[in-house]
């Protein structure tokens, strides 16, 4: 084996790896630039939102015209702002990076099931993310059709668009890839003892995420096959009879309905929702497990309510589309079941909350994170409800009560999950810890900032301010006595970046720190602390590979002489 | 499937010749009712079944799902809950927009 | 240390790696081109006038190729079971008829396509042709891919064979799903866009 690892070239070791711990921090790697360059887009279009039509400090220059953001290139920062975030970013992270670099290890495996299939699935997204970055250098800058590319607007949109549908396909497939192997490595790689009712719940989380991967995103790669064809050969999938366009009429064939791109593109996006959230319930569940010293409360209830949730998530999507005109006997129909997936997910945060109960909480990074994440994500599921009800949902579609929403689920939900995870897992991934200090200062500034980006919007929404206007707002009669917030959101938002340099230092200093070499630092249950070095061996990831003989959070066992007991101690 | 007896192989062979002399046969029925005047429901009906026949005896022997693992079965399963949701629940909002 | 059942089955789910991993991919393909049926659907229901297939499409040249592609199918299957009785010889010349299939298939749509197109009916004509093209060019697009993957085990990759041979049958069984998926999607393919 080590004589293998000497005969690797730096390029096999670390580029073109097909270790799945080095693909995971390929892909973590590649995704928390791929966050930060999102929300540093974000950040020049906040400044336009509350002093619009003033030069841009820094990046003025780059963006031309005086410095001044113009409105196309608004919309463009709009539509890759959300691309970016959430297939770029987010997704990556949770599911490429952490479930490529924590499945296997805890599920005793000693690889994922197809190393070259996951090295190719980085490759893919690695050359999708690139395209994707193409797309601001074309004429007309990058897609500007908000990252749902929308019909007719997107087919008749500059090249841009192109470049974003041929980064998608990109992406897709390498998400196909990627949860193929998730799905064969959980079913087929399970070390002996491990059954399905003693996976550790962030297994679970990925193995669901990676079936909703699989089912739900090859219908949106249909639908950017065909809006390619609407946008390269000239058909009229998405275009309807007589459209006109600037004062003509186009010349196509007609006959096709943006309806449908709504249809295909939701049956992904909606699934996209959980397959956010799964991972972040996942990485809160270990940790919250972890530094409570008890068990998770209501283990089975978890996996069942993240089984429902995953199915229930095929049946919901058309409550995007209330405004559409598709009928109220469907908006009925979805709006019972937009109610019926809240259950599984309240059952979820209820469990976590419980497990709180009675714990002797040791608060240090990742739990600060995790605890910050479970009322935020409750804020975030809760302003939902208004939303899946139609009567409610017709005031408030496309204002900023929806952005206030799903940010909510997403930053200071998903995020603050991600962040949590890499607190907790950066001493196995390295060897080395993260500083303390610096952690909480990120947590607590990241934590008050969050909100005064998010929490504004709420207010702005109800008053009826649109989501999609330019100068924020200035010439829009209902937002007059909701003005000032922009500029609220805006500073918070500055702020909110500034306070991730306690992330981007923490990071550094702790890698260039002394090795500690614990083994495990948090005194955890799971195989991945409890059988391995930190970091994990090369190839294979176990001197010796572990049998489980007991649930995954099997902690402050009464028999026992020390508060925690490996899944691989036997009974 | 890799335990087979040659025997057995031997069994699945016959059986591949007769499957395909079925989707043969049934080829030609489905060209020789599209040439018959069943209107679009009838027509449309009636295509659709000589399809899944064909579709099925292609899935069950040549792909061996008659008898395959239970793994496999409950992956389809749920592939073919979405797949129905995937082209029914956008149809039947098409229906109802034409209905108003 | 290698991966664990890339060979062999677990014995609790009675499956090789492989095996589950490409009835996964199908699952998935099974979305993608439903997807299109999907959309086919609802481009067709929600207009007046559709025109039938027979009005544009050569029904004649299309039954052929489908009796190409079940026939392709019954020699993949052959390949695969010839394997199986160890008649190497066999499984050479059943995956060289299954490609010649595969390839008179491609010729076949070649001449249609190209027909076509000197007609003037070009996927912006209408919605009908437009899918007629998305859906079989896509379709196209997946036989190349099996294609290149019979021909890679036919010439190239069959070294295997006498190195693992078990493993080797594997490779041929994963192809053969493969290869009855694009089979099976023309089945449906053919009346949806050429009959009704």
């Amino acid at each position: 084996m080590s004589a293998e690892q000497h005969k690797q070239s730096f390029l096999t070791k670390y580029i073109f790896s097909t270790d799945h711990k080095v693909i995971g921090l390929q892909y973590g790697i590649t995704s928390l630039v791929w966050l930060l360059f999102g929300f540093a887009l974000m950040m020049i279009m906040r400044y336009q939102l509350a002093y619009p039509e003033s030069p841009i400090p820094f990046v003025g220059s780059i963006i031309g015209d005086g410095g001044i953001l113009p409105s196309e290139m608004y919309n463009s920062l709009g539509a890759m702002h959300g691309t970016i975030m959430i297939f770029l970013g987010v997704v990556p992270l949770a599911f490429g990076a952490f479930g490529n670099y924590f499945v296997p290890l805890q599920i005793g495996a000693i690889d994922m099931a197809f190393p070259k299939l996951n090295a190719a699935s980085y490759w893919m997204y690695f050359i999708g993310s690139v395209i994707m970055a193409v797309g601001f250098f074309v004429p007309g800058g990058a897609a500007n059709s908000g990252w749902t590319s929308y019909p007719p607007l997107a087919d008749i949109a500059t090249t841009g668009q192109t470049v974003w549908l041929f980064g998608m396909v990109m992406l897709i497939t390498s998400s196909l890839l990627g949860s193929v192997n998730i799905l064969v490595t959980v079913i087929q790689l399970r070390t002996e003892g491990m059954t399905w009712m003693k996976l550790p719940i962030f297994v679970w989380t990925q193995f669901i995420t990676a079936f909703l991967l699989l089912l739900a995103f090859p219908p949106l790669e249909a639908a950017g096959v065909l809006q390619l064809m609407d946008r390269l050969a000239g058909t009229s999938f998405f275009m309807p009879s007589g459209l006109v366009v600037s004062g003509e009429v186009l010349t196509n064939a007609g006959g096709g309905s943006p309806l449908l791109w709504q249809h295909l593109f939701w049956f992904l996006a909606h699934p996209e929702v959980y397959v956010l959230i799964l991972p972040a319930f996942g990485i809160i569940t270990e940790i919250i497990a972890n530094n409570t010293r008890k068990p998770i409360w209501g283990y089975k209830a978890l996996v069942y309510a993240m089984v429902f949730l995953g199915f229930m998530s095929f049946i919901v999507w058309a409550h995007h589309m209330y405004i559409t005109g598709m009928g109220t006997s469907i908006g009925a129909f979805f709006q019972t079941t937009t109610m019926i997936i809240s259950i599984p997910s309240v059952v979820i945060l209820t469990a976590l909350l419980l497990s709180l109960w009675g714990g002797s909480i040791r608060f240090n990074t990742p739990m600060l994170f995790a605890l910050g994440f479970i009322p935020m994500f409750g804020i975030g599921g809760l302003t939902g409800l208004p939303l899946g009800l139609a009567a409610a949902d017709i005031h408030l579609h496309d204002t900023y009560y929806v952005i206030g929403h799903f940010h909510y689920v997403v930053a200071p939900g998903t995020i603050f999950a991600l962040f949590a995870g890499i607190y907790y897992w950066f001493p196995k991934m390295t060897g080395k810890r993260t500083n303390e200090t610096l952690g909480k200062l990120h947590f607590f500034f990241s934590m008050i900032f969050m909100n005064g980006v998010f929490m504004p919007m709420f207010v702005q929404g109800l008053a009826g301010v649109s989501r999609r206007l330019w100068d924020g707002g200035e010439t829009y009669a209902h937002a007059a006595d909701v003005l000032y917030l922009n500029e609220v959101m805006s500073v918070s938002a500055w702020l909110l970046g500034l306070a991730q340099i306690f992330f981007i230092v923490n990071m550094i200093i702790s890698l260039f720190g002394k090795k500690t070499g614990e083994k495990n630092p948090w005194n955890a249950t799971t195989l991945e602390w409890t059988d391995t070095t930190s970091p994990p061996l090369g190839h294979g990831n176990f001197e010796v590979v572990p049998s489980v003989y007991r649930g995954p959070y099997e902690y402050s066992v009464p028999d026992d002489e020390q508060d925690f007991t490996p899944q691989s101690k036997k009974v | 499937m890799s335990e087979l007896t040659p025997e057995q192989v031997k069994h699945h062979i016959k059986t591949y010749v007769l499957v395909f002399v079925a989707l043969a046969f049934l080829t030609i029925v489905t060209v020789a009712i599209s040439y018959l005047d069943l209107g679009v429901v009838g027509g449309v009906v009636l295509a659709l079944i000589v399809a899944s026949i064909k579709g099925s005896l292609v899935a069950c022997y040549f792909m061996h799902l008659i008898d395959e693992k239970v793994t496999i079965y409950w992956t389809l399963i749920a592939t073919v809950v979405a797949f129905l949701i995937l082209i029914f629940v956008p149809l039947s909002t098409m229906l109802a927009q034409a209905k108003i | 240390m290698d991966i664990p059942f890339t060979v062999k089955n677990r014995p609790d789910t009675g499956l090789y790696n492989g095996k589950l991993g490409v009835w996964l991919f199908l699952a998935s393909e099974v979305m993608l081109f439903g997807g299109l049926f999907s959309a086919y659907i609802f481009l067709r229901t929600g207009v007046e006038q559709w025109p039938t297939g027979s009005e544009y499409l050569d029904i004649p040249l299309a039954t052929l190729n489908t009796l190409f592609l079940i026939t392709s199918s019954v020699t993949m299957v052959m390949s695969w079971a010839s394997l199986k009785l160890n008649d190497f010889k066999k499984f050479k010349i059943y995956s060289g008829v299954t490609l010649l299939l595969a390839l008179a298939f491609l010729v076949v749509k070649y001449f249609e396509y190209t027909h076509k197109f000197h007609v003037g009916y070009l996927p912006s004509t209408n919605n009908f042709l437009g899918i007629y093209f998305t859906m079989t060019g896509l379709h196209v697009l997946h036989i190349i891919g099996g294609m290149i993957c019979i021909f890679y085990f036919w010439i190239p990759g069959a070294k295997m064979w006498e190195s693992d041979p078990e493993r080797f049958t594997n490779r041929i069984e994963i192809v053969g799903l493969y290869w009855h998926f694009v089979d099976l999607v023309w089945i449906f393919l053919f009346p949806v866009l050429y009959l009704l």
